[in-house]
């Protein structure tokens, strides 16, 4: 950082400045003329937290495809199946057994074998033959979509909440300042939300300690750099791909279960969680965990940004990012050059 | 009537030109000809159902299907987003060209709105197929999903342009000649026509200097690179020149329907159209037709067969998802690869010195 300080003195100004200005948008209370000119302070907030949790449910889903593409160069088109198959099946755990957290280890022994079987008797089989496990997941993603279609219908489904994490909580935001006692008002936001935000960072940072700190990733930041290599020097490379294509399906899975209890399951969830994640990782760049982690937020606060002011825009500033994404880097902002 | 019996046989083209000076007639096989006499006289036999559904919804799915076969087969590179210059082509001729929604519609004469619909359609796939070409291989799939998915979705929000969720209806072909082209055997032959069109470019195209240049890209960039060729040119006049069947397809699409909405450029019918051309086979042309005819009937006919085994009709993309699986994992070049196959192993069966069966 000092480095690129000293390299960059007009840039680093540059981000200094936006940076201080935009922590002056989120804790100082808007003067009357900038909410007269943008709006209320508190949709501004609501919408850059929303757009905040959107972005660390984008980035459970995405950090599985990411990490399932970089080792196999498998790209995964079944991986929004498999997170809307976890919603569905954490929603009947949930609602028969009546416990919320015992969904998630259910979800992801169910939803991991899954991926086992994908990969361990179709995709191991076409190693190298990308476009074809592509295709195949294709069609995979097809027959769950309608095997799901099929088993839980049409309507949407919303698993509730544990009631210790229902209602709202406080957060050390002003909002607005009441004008007659001049008493602050802080910004008040769903709990459940914020136990979202603060699962996905214990997630991602445990990847990332896994992947940087322990033998294991090692062994899987060697596959991602050179396969050949590291199979020929006595890695047992498919039982590390198996272990990380499970990782990948169930932590997808438990996705799922976060993302019906934060919004809702319906047939067409998969192809937009699909979505979501290809542009994620697309933005981030392939096969980069914490690239995963940026892309995702600013998609997910692009998302609710452009939902909030330019409603029939929102889609087309997504596309806006990733084109001038590909268009100036084209391997992503955090991918590595190929 | 199937479809299967038009393809050629693999020898022909060798045996040409060997065989010294022939007439052009005799060098078009049989089949050929049995096959375009089929196609010709089925309104005679065929009912409208058949004619206008059937085969229309056939031919269109086959140009679009086609303009990826050619991307996919000749240069390499794998692209959803056809569908999607499809729709857009059907929603242009819904836009400048006269609809039921008269706010938007400018209602201009088919003369301006035709050629406007291809330039537009061309224009978007060459700015998509610019973004495209930055990336390689499998990304290429991704990105054109996401170009696809952006355009579905901007399609349903926006009101003032496409009309977001109801689209246009009432969109009728012109009265050229003094002919109703929405009567089903107009339309037939109107089909047919632009499909057998298509059919003849890309052949045509395949085999001309670009055509050879970009095979030669798809199979090694760098080697064409060193040659002087210009890559990326090659690739985004590729996708430029595909533009063309997919909006041919897409205005006949929209005046088959007589209406275009967002669900018509929907991601699942995006992914259908990879579907029908790899279960076609992406090798070569024709694939994208069979694999269209094959598509269109399953869809025609499988709620009745679904519904006398006492499943329900809504599983028809169950049945089309297990084939596509069946066709990727045992024969990735699709139904055309089985008959080639078949054809090979029955030419091994005859003995080539006596010609009696071995």
């Amino acid at each position: 950082m000092e480095k690129f300080a000293k390299n960059h003195p007009l840039w680093t100004l540059v981000i200094a400045l936006l940076v201080a200005g935009f922590l002056w948008l989120v804790f100082a209370p808007w003067p009357p003329e900038l909410e007269a000119a943008v709006g209320r302070k508190r949709i501004f907030l609501n919408a850059l937290l929303g757009g905040i949790t959107l972005g660390a449910l984008y980035f459970l889903v995405a950090s599985g495809f990411t990490l399932i593409f970089g080792l196999m160069r498998t790209v995964n088109l079944a991986h929004g199946s498999l997170f809307l198959l976890g919603g569905y099946i954490g929603y009947e755990v949930a609602t028969q057994s009546g416990s919320w957290l015992l969904a998630f280890p259910v979800v992801f022994v169910v939803v991991g074998f899954l991926g086992l079987v994908m990969q361990r008797f179709i995709f191991s089989h076409m190693e190298g033959e990308e476009l074809r496990q592509t295709l195949v997941s294709i069609g995979l993603s097809i027959v769950l979509a309608d095997l799901m279609l099929w088993f839980w219908g049409g309507q949407s489904y919303t698993t509730l909440a544990p009631a210790l994490l229902r209602g709202p909580v406080e957060l050390p935001i002003i909002s607005s300042i009441n004008p007659t006692s001049g008493e602050a008002i802080y910004i008040r936001y769903p709990s459940v939300r914020i136990w979202i935000l603060v699962a996905a960072i214990v997630i991602g940072l445990a990847m990332w300690l896994v992947l940087n700190r322990t033998s294991l990733g090692m062994v899987i930041r060697a596959g991602v750099d050179d396969r050949e290599m590291l199979a020929a020097s006595g890695v047992r490379i498919k039982l590390v791909f198996l272990a990380v294509f499970v990782f990948g399906a169930g932590l997808a899975g438990m996705a799922g279960i976060i993302g019906g209890t934060f919004q809702s399951l319906s047939p067409g969830e998969d192809t937009r969680f699909l979505l979501a994640s290809l542009v994620v990782v697309i933005v981030g760049g392939m096969g980069s965990i914490a690239g995963a982690a940026i892309g995702a937020i600013i998609i997910g606060v692009t998302e609710q940004m452009g939902l909030v002011y330019a409603p029939t825009y929102s889609v087309v500033f997504t596309f806006l990012i990733m084109a001038a994404v590909l268009a100036f880097r084209p391997q992503g902002l955090l991918g590595a050059g190929r | 009537m199937s479809l299967a019996d038009q393809a050629p046989p693999r020898a022909s083209r060798g045996a040409t030109k060997t065989a010294g000076p022939t007439s052009w007639i005799e060098r078009i096989p049989a089949a050929w000809w049995a096959a375009a006499l089929v196609l010709l006289a089925m309104p005679l036999v065929a009912n409208n159902f058949w004619l206008f559904q059937v085969m229309g919804w056939t031919f269109i799915l086959g140009m679009i299907a086609v303009s990826l076969t050619f991307l996919a087969g000749y240069g390499g590179m794998v692209s959803l987003l056809q569908m999607s210059i499809a729709g857009l082509a059907g929603y242009m001729v819904a836009i400048l060209g006269p609809s039921g929604t008269t706010s938007i519609s400018l209602g201009l004469s088919w003369w301006i709105v035709l050629p406007a619909a291809f330039l537009i359609a061309a224009i978007f796939a060459t700015l998509s197929g610019a973004l495209a070409v930055r990336t390689e291989g499998i990304y290429t799939i991704m990105i054109t999903l996401a170009i696809a998915a952006a355009f579905f979705y901007f399609t349903r929000q926006n009101y003032t342009i496409f009309n977001g969720y109801s689209g246009f209806n009432l969109v009728l072909p012109p009265r050229l000649f003094g002919v109703d082209w929405r009567d089903p055997v107009a339309f037939y032959y109107l089909c047919l026509g632009c499909a057998a069109l298509c059919y003849g470019a890309v052949v045509y195209v395949s085999r001309s200097p670009f055509g050879l240049a970009l095979q030669g890209v798809r199979d090694n960039p760098r080697r064409m690179a060193a040659l002087g060729f210009n890559v990326t040119a090659h690739r985004v006049a590729a996708h430029a020149f595909a533009s063309i069947f997919a909006s041919m397809g897409g205005i006949l699409l929209v005046w088959q329907n007589a209406q275009i909405a967002p669900g018509t450029i929907g991601i699942s019918s995006a992914i259908d159209v990879l579907v029908v051309a790899v279960v076609g086979g992406m090798r070569r042309p024709l694939g994208a037709f069979v694999g269209a005819f094959i598509y269109v009937i399953l869809q025609t006919f499988s709620p009745d067969v679904l519904g006398a085994f006492g499943f329900s009709a809504e599983r028809f993309k169950l049945i089309i998802g297990i084939g596509f699986l069946a066709v990727v994992l045992f024969s990735p070049d699709g139904v055309m690869g089985l008959w080639d196959r078949w054809r090979a192993r029955a030419a091994r069966r005859v003995d080539p010195l006596t010609g009696q069966p071995r």
